[in-house]
């Protein structure tokens, strides 16, 4: 009646790993990329040159790195940045940004909302809305669509 | 501008006949209907049944009356009009994957098809065999083709695909035409030549247009831009980041103007400096008429707030636009791409709007179509 089962390995493998046309993303220069400089982003932090500091720490993104530490590393200093600004300067730190930079802080923001911890979705709420106000849809479109993401 | 609401169900695509009189379209089945203008109805004349799969894409080639039609059953049909009835052709494109576009070239001696299996099917027709032929560009698409554009010297094709990048090709065929002199996007053009790419990264490239001179080329993307990139000036790729959803379709209304649409279910006017290579947002084309706000009674404001927890009359239930769902496409009906004076979208709401170009001008003060 029940007959030992051949083995079901063969469904865990991944065909799309063997298929001859799949499509493959173009690598650019990597090494380069180390993020936004930590060092000068801290200065900034600290001499409550918070606007500046927004504008250092979105230099510079590890867009396309596959080190996965530059990227948490540069998520967190993002973070810490966010976090330093007062509710209602985030307006103005918008406002003193290029679309650009709209839509990498988008990214940055997304990204954030992926790992939450204690107090950072609040912020980043508050962040969303307003960069939603200057870059709208469109930025939320593009960071669904980025194939390289911070 | 006159909105027609001929199905409830998405229009696939659409084709309009030379004089404007009459409209093709794909009901989303595997059908292609007719519709003749009737004063200001629309009755149903033909009903053209062969394709297997859905219809998704039609093209009408003006002068000599033929129709081609290409569908997810992996064919094309070339169809004429004999005694009345519409005839069709088959034509084997050899793909092994649904066909998703197709275009008549400028002087209809041939079409091309791209589809899912990542190539662009070249068809022309063969006297000796009495029989279509088609010859394909693979190299390097990566991805499918999801829409075509001719340039006006019936060579040069434009291509954008899902693999993020906007290409023109050469689609030369000996066998139909002589060859073509030098024009900004290269001079030597034998058949399946890449003759530009745009850069990667970015979303999936919907609709391609070149403009009247076919100097220009501007392409919609996913992630919500249009570019614009001038034959010639090699890496001159002027490109606008939008607010607003993706655009799905797009097309020159004049040298230097574009409208696109999408999504957002509405037109935008798109205006390109060829001095600064710039592309500047022109402007909403579809503004409806302010309804007078009426007084809100305070029965309806606990009504309001019971049900919505706002006081206020929320309207945003309720698209202000013409079009109620997405437009799939838009078509230019009189003066060509370089004075347009009207053109036509269609969506996915099954309706059809017709734009007048004039009225649209006079209408919003600060659009200027330049």
């Amino acid at each position: 009646m029940s007959k030992q089962p051949t083995s079901a390995r063969f469904r865990r493998v991944d065909v799309d790993e063997y298929d001859e046309n799949k499509f493959v993303d173009e690598e650019d220069g990597a090494e380069n990329q180390l993020g936004p400089d930590e060092a000068e982003v801290d200065s900034l932090c600290g001499t409550g040159n918070l606007i500046e500091a927004l504008h250092a720490v979105l230099k510079n993104p590890p867009i396309n790195t596959k080190n996965q530490n530059v990227k948490d590393r540069a998520e967190g200093l993002v973070l810490k940045v966010l976090t330093a600004f007062k509710s209602s300067d985030i307006e103005k730190g918008v406002q003193s940004l290029d679309r650009n930079s709209v839509d990498l802080l988008m990214k940055y923001i997304y990204k954030g909302f992926e790992k939450p911890s204690e107090n950072s979705s609040a912020v980043l709420l508050q962040w969303h809305e307003k960069a939603l106000a200057v870059g709208g849809v469109g930025s939320i479109v593009r960071v669904l669509t980025a194939r390289k993401t911070v | 501008m006159s909105y027609h609401s001929f199905l409830l169900e998405p229009i696939s695509c659409h084709a309009w006949n030379k004089d404007q009189s009459q409209i093709a379209l794909c009901p989303n089945n595997h059908e292609v209907h007719i519709y003749k203008k009737d004063g200001a109805k629309w009755t149903k004349v033909h009903e053209l049944k062969e394709h297997n799969g859905q219809v998704t894409g039609i093209d009408w080639a003006p002068e000599s009356n033929r129709i081609v039609t290409c569908g997810a059953d992996r064919n094309a049909y070339v169809w004429t009009l004999k005694d009345g009835v519409w005839k069709p052709t088959l034509v084997i494109l050899r793909i092994n994957r649904a066909a998703r576009c197709v275009r008549w070239a400028p002087r209809e001696n041939k079409f091309a098809v791209g589809s899912g299996s990542r190539l662009i099917s070249i068809c022309y027709f063969e006297q000796e065999n009495d029989w279509w032929v088609c010859k394909h560009i693979k190299k390097p698409i990566r991805s499918t083709i999801l829409s075509l554009d001719w340039h006006p010297n019936n060579v040069l094709l434009a291509a954008g695909s899902c693999d993020f990048k906007c290409r023109v090709f050469s689609a030369y065929i000996k066998e139909v035409e002589e060859k073509p002199g030098p024009t900004p996007w290269g001079s030597k053009m034998p058949f399946g030549e890449m003759l530009f790419e745009s850069g990667g990264g970015g979303g999936w490239v919907h609709s391609v247009c070149f403009s009247h001179s076919g100097n220009k080329l501007a392409w919609t993307s996913h992630d919500s831009t249009v570019s614009v990139a001038e034959g010639g000036k090699s890496a001159t790729v002027s490109s606008l980041s939008s607010e607003t959803l993706p655009l799905l379709c797009v097309t020159f209304i004049t040298e230097n103007s574009l409208v696109a649409a999408g999504h957002d279910c509405y037109p935008v006017l798109f205006v390109y400096d060829g001095a600064k290579g710039s592309l500047v947002f022109g402007g909403k084309l579809d503004v409806p008429k302010q309804s007078a706000q009426k007084g809100i009674s305070a029965r309806e404001r606990f009504q309001n707030l019971d049900r919505r927890a706002s006081e206020g009359q929320g309207s945003d239930k309720e698209l202000s636009s013409l079009h109620k769902n997405s437009i799939s496409q838009i078509s230019v009906l009189d003066g060509g791409r370089a004075q347009c004076t009207r053109f036509c979208t269609t969506g996915m709401d099954g309706g059809m709007t017709i734009w007048d170009v004039k009225t649209l001008e006079n209408s919003m003060k600060n659009l200027k179509i330049v």
